[in-house]
């Protein structure tokens, strides 16, 4: 089991109110992304648990290429992870993010 | 590109996770969940095999509405370990029935989902079975209703088909099914010449949903959607029994008549024609509502030789 956690700062806050939302499911090449509203408007935290384990560089990307995409300011995202590639990854943290800044 | 009907499909029972099932069946923003994810009550065994924990432990519980009226619901999360029990997940079911054991107005709707017992968690997942157990039983007697709704992509095996043996009444799906030694645990104790578990026909004619209805073993048989359980969930607690010594007698004839009839029966296809079935072998086939149309009539007993 690995942990990694990223901190990162966003030029502007997560749209919405809701105070969490969760995506996902821990399963072979899956995952899960809890989403919570805790933060500073302009601050974001990743937080990883993987069974998977020498993969921090890969990671290290993703989480950077959606913090890019995304601004996820005030927001801290938990994973726990079955094994999902990258794009499996990018793809729960948009959702995560739709779901918290409001999509039903 | 994706035509805008087939979006509009209603959605799968057996494909939807546990919280898209939750938000299907029950009314619309009526949920409110339990030790959600966010508290983070996660199983405390799995870490030692270097396993990763999923927030919720793979069930969801809380309250809502159904039709207007206020219930408690639980939902297994069958991809997640296979939807198996352990300590923290088991804890959370124990916790609902209590719930209702005091609240006995209030009726349980389990959506069940679960290979059974998680093996890493054996010990502490087996006492969670015995927990609920007699939750279940100590709510019944105190008057709540317990529904168990089952169509899920694990089935209903292990510890969780006696749970839910105990329920008041069971709807399930054609692909649902129902057991306690699920396909691969007889295979491995009793070889494959006794059950092949990759023999997908002779798993769902054995345990499978309709097998089920036939035999009594569940009240209702369901289409694979939220909306087909919904319906049938308001019908069946308003009709579902209590628990008495007399439902209890009833039970036991009921099943010592089925050992009678159908012990020595090699296959569920005996058993259908001994239950006067003339075309037995078409029985997986059929559809639906053709398939209500004969199960109903071979369980008013108007088919019988």
């Amino acid at each position: 089991m690995e942990s990694l956690s990223y901190r990162h700062t966003t030029p502007r806050a997560a749209a919405g109110a809701k105070s969490s939302a969760i995506i996902g499911v821990v399963a072979s090449g899956n995952l899960e992304v809890l989403v919570e509203r805790v933060l500073p408007p302009t601050s974001c935290e990743i937080d990883i648990r993987t069974s998977i384990t020498g993969f921090g560089d890969v990671w290290q990307a993703v989480v950077g290429d959606f913090v890019t995409k995304a601004s996820p300011g005030g927001l801290r995202l938990s994973i726990n992870d079955g094994g999902a590639r990258p794009d499996t990854v990018l793809l729960r943290l948009a959702q995560a993010v739709r779901l918290i800044e409001g999509a039903p | 590109m994706i035509d805008r009907a087939d979006m509009m499909l209603p959605p799968s029972w057996y494909e939807a996770s546990a919280r898209r099932r939750l938000a299907a069946l029950l009314d619309p923003g009526s949920f409110t969940e339990f030790l959600g994810p966010e508290a983070r009550e996660t199983s405390p065994h799995l870490g030692i095999f270097d396993l990763p924990v999923q927030f919720d432990d793979g069930i969801i519980v809380g309250k809502g509405r159904l039709d207007g009226s206020r219930v408690l619901v639980a939902a297994q999360e069958g991809r997640f370990m296979g939807g198996a029990f352990g300590e923290v997940h088991g804890a959370k079911l124990t916790g609902i029935l209590r719930a209702a054991r005091d609240n006995p107005a209030l009726p349980v709707l389990i959506l069940f989902d679960t290979g059974g017992v998680r093996l890493q968690e054996a010990n502490a997942g087996e006492m969670a079975i015995a927990e609920i157990i007699r939750a279940a039983v100590e709510a019944r007697l105190a008057g709540a209703k317990i529904i168990g709704l089952i169509g899920g992509r694990a089935g209903c095996y292990g510890g969780g088909g006696i749970v839910a043996a105990c329920c008041s009444a069971l709807a399930v799906t054609e692909q649902g099914r129902i057991s306690v030694s699920g396909p691969e645990v007889i295979e491995t104790n009793r070889g494959v010449e006794e059950f092949d578990s990759r023999d997908r026909p002779l798993v769902w004619r054995t345990m499978g949903g309709k097998h089920r209805y036939l035999l009594g073993s569940a009240a209702a048989f369901v289409e694979d959607t939220p909306a087909a359980f919904r319906a049938k969930a308001v019908e069946l607690l308003a009709a579902a029994p209590g628990l008495s010594l007399d439902t209890l007698r009833a039970e036991q004839a009921r099943l010592a008549e089925r050992l009678r009839r159908f012990g020595h029966a090699k296959d569920a296809v005996d058993i259908w024609q001994a239950l006067g079935i003339n075309d037995a072998a078409a029985l997986p086939g059929l559809e639906t509502e053709d398939f209500l149309a004969l199960a109903q009539k071979v369980r008013a007993g108007e088919v019988r030789r």
